[in-house]
């Protein structure tokens, strides 16, 4: 990949490019249906049930089904929604949750973009979706989707800077953003990886990330209990697969970002088991991570809002504030003194 | 200039949260509720008035479906207003039997209750968990008359079948079963952070406004008054078993929620005394004329149903149908309260609010 992305650009690359985002859309569609029933198998088995089990083996067509159906349904857009607006919200959401997966090195090899600031680029995309889901919430003039559209923009600004800012620590340590010199810079054993010094870092960048996710228990903007489905209620069909596509996808990126950030993205946990290769680790790690939100999915109560955004400010900010300088008098006293 | 107006939105009466059919219209002030109006009535099917055309027998499976998740009580507290007009004597099998199947009755509705309530509040498995668990006290009932939710199960006089061989032994085991699954629940949900921050000084009142809007049952006693008419005008056979009447002292969501995970403790020791003492055999039915006709008068009974005090007022003139049937439903007065309770609080204590006061709307629309 790097020989490809050091050539000038030409039609040749273009084209080689092209067929690579097709080829790695269709990867993460495949992705996006299974984490569906990846998801639904975890939550059965949490709750004493089966999960899906009567479309093909172990239920392995039920989402595919599901999508069919949602293909196949009718479009509605309410009378008085915005209509433009209403249109252009769940592909606006969707477009940079794919986007910001060609930063994210997935081997040695295997990276789309070679980026310095990769860091950056992510948070400055992912924002985009918020507005997104806004811009759907006010659309649909619905008084549930408003409230939910709300909910959402005021949690994921809250949430991004702590998600930001414990992202600094590990940049301090690599003293890179390039998520592919953060990998390198971790050790060949599992205990030499980012999480272990930055510990308070990994923390509060999980609890954002749920939180950026907007999934239990920081499901608020679509709180089923409260807002009935919150910034999606007026959205059926393939509108609505957007906006569940997107939050799939971006559980992707987030455990992509996890992986690489502090759990040593495509090494081995020891060093005699790089015989497996990379990309099986990377997968194994981001598929922990995924597990881990459907976990939380299990156990938690949902937060509520003002408790949520106190959450943010109080607690989480002060804390990453707090791994950066730790971080900071750490590496001055130990590393280069 | 930005300017703000009020939201008036309309909560039901399709909306997740509002168990049933029920309606609230809040005005609210970006989430904070201004004003809120209960709109109930959607449920209503007239069983007061259609009672007035048909006989006591007829009138027990409109009942059930009033209290949906307590049927049990339902009946008894209708076959008990008649016997007590009639003085008529319920043999000791039938009674015991009514005592056990109200008791398991209790333990299903709040089942129901902590499932649903924790379902109100995000968290997904509580609800699987509390549905798993009543599921077996449903296929109690189920092998005891037949019926999974309205059992029209008690007559007046007694109860309609005596429990089947081996009945009361599924009984036993069903308790160090119960009680083991309470300690989960505990380890699950009582001492999570988040669910602590949701229902802690939520909904709170003081005993004297409770007793002022005639709240009763587990939404009188969060706030220490001991009342319990189990203990208080012991009906059926209570006054023989021992059990504890357990109070809160804050009135909060969360003493209400400790108070009925207490009860479902409370009631299966009921129930571990009624299954030892249980009678090997008699009659499940009592000395009761062809036509049920009480005399002249009226007369009113109040029980403990888990929501509430649940009573019922029978006015006769002798007939084979009641001149006039009124029953007190629980959910319907302790619902009253709601729009007080909720003024200036946000969407998300709404949810938490409501579901805490525990309301069936089949019996609040009757």
């Amino acid at each position: 990949m790097t020989k490809w992305l050091e050539q000038p650009l030409s039609w040749e690359n273009a084209l080689f490019f092209t067929a690579m985002a097709v080829v790695f859309l269709l990867i993460v569609l495949l992705y996006v249906v299974y984490a569906i029933l990846f998801e639904r198998k975890v939550l059965g088995w949490m709750q004493w049930r089966h999960g899906p089990n009567r479309l093909g083996p172990w239920g392995m067509f039920q989402t595919v089904a599901d999508v069919l159906k949602l293909l196949f349904k009718e479009d509605t857009i309410p009378r008085k929604a915005d209509r433009a607006l209403f249109i252009i919200a769940p592909a606006l959401c969707y477009a940079p949750s794919f986007a910001v997966l060609a930063v994210i090195p997935y081997t040695r090899e295997l990276y789309f973009a070679d980026l310095n600031v990769a860091v950056v680029y992510y948070a400055a995309l992912s924002a985009i979706s918020t507005i997104a889901i806004v811009l759907g919430g006010w659309a649909s003039n619905n008084k549930y989707s408003l409230l939910g559209g709300m909910r959402s923009g005021a949690q994921m600004i809250s949430y991004e800077v702590p998600l930001v800012l414990s992202i600094v620590g590990t940049v301090m340590m690599t003293g890179s953003m390039n998520l592919r010199k953060i990998v390198e810079a971790q050790g060949d054993w599992f205990w030499q990886w980012n999480f272990l010094p930055q510990i308070i870092g990994f923390g509060v960048f999980l609890v954002a990330a749920v939180s950026e996710l907007n999934r239990s228990p920081f499901d608020l903007p679509e709180a089923e209990s409260e807002l009935v489905a919150g910034y999606h209620t007026e959205y059926s069909g393939f509108r609505f697969a957007f906006f569940m596509l997107a939050e799939y996808v971006y559980m992707f990126a987030i455990a992509g970002l996890a992986s690489v950030l502090f759990l040593g993205g495509w090494r081995p946990p020891a060093p005699f088991l790089d015989f497996i290769p990379g990309i099986v680790w990377m997968i194994l790690k981001m598929a922990f991570v995924i597990f881990f939100l459907f976990w939380l999915r299990a156990t938690m109560p949902r937060v509520r809002i003002d408790q949520l955004m106190g959450f943010a400010w109080k607690v989480l900010l002060p804390l990453a504030i707090l791994n950066v300088f730790v971080t900071a008098v750490g590496l001055e006293l130990f590393i280069k003194g | 200039m930005i300017r703000t107006e009020e939201l008036l939105l309309n909560v039901g009466p399709q909306h997740p949260s509002t168990h049933g059919v029920l309606r609230i219209v809040v005005k609210l002030d970006g989430e904070v509720i201004k004003e809120a109006t209960p709109v109930i009535g959607y449920l209503h099917r007239g069983t007061e008035k259609l009672a007035e055309s048909l006989n006591y027998t007829q009138i027990i499976p409109y009942t059930d479906r009033m209290d949906y998740l307590s049927a049990m009580t339902n009946n008894y507290v209708l076959c008990y207003a008649v016997e007590k007009m009639m003085g008529i004597e319920v043999p000791e099998r039938a009674q015991f039997l009514r005592l056990i199947v109200m008791e398991l009755q209790r333990i299903a509705s709040h089942l129901v209750w902590w499932g649903t309530y924790l379902l109100d509040l995000g968290a997904l498995s509580p609800f699987l968990f509390a549905f798993k668990d009543r599921e077996k006290i449903v296929d109690l009932f189920n092998e005891l008359c037949g019926a999974r939710l309205t059992y029209n199960y008690m007559r007046v006089g007694g109860v309609k079948w005596d429990a089947p061989p081996g009945w009361i032994d599924k009984v036993r085991d069903f308790i160090p079963y119960m009680e083991k699954q309470l300690q989960d629940y505990d380890r699950l949900v009582t001492g999570n952070e988040i669910f602590l921050n949701r229902v802690k000084g939520i909904g709170k009142y003081d005993a004297e406004t409770a007793i002022a809007w005639g709240l009763s049952g587990v939404n009188l006693r969060c706030t220490g008054v001991k009342w319990d008419l189990r203990k208080d005008e012991p009906y059926c056979i209570y006054d023989r078993f021992e059990f504890d009447v357990p109070v809160g002292k804050n009135g909060d969501c969360y003493d209400r929620y400790l108070l009925r995970i207490e009860e479902i403790r409370q009631s299966l020791r009921i129930l571990k005394q009624a299954v030892e003492q249980f009678p090997s055999s008699g009659e499940t039915m009592g000395k009761v004329p062809r036509v049920i006709r009480p005399p002249e008068g009226e007369t009113y009974v109040r029980i403990e149903a888990p929501r509430g005090e649940l009573g019922c007022h029978i006015v006769s003139k002798g007939k084979a149908e009641p001149y006039r049937l009124k029953f007190r439903r629980p959910s319907f007065n302790n619902l009253q309260m709601l729009p007080k309770l909720l003024v200036g609080e946000t969407m998300s204590n709404l949810i938490a609010i409501l579901g805490g006061v525990d309301i069936v709307l089949g019996e609040v629309d009757c």
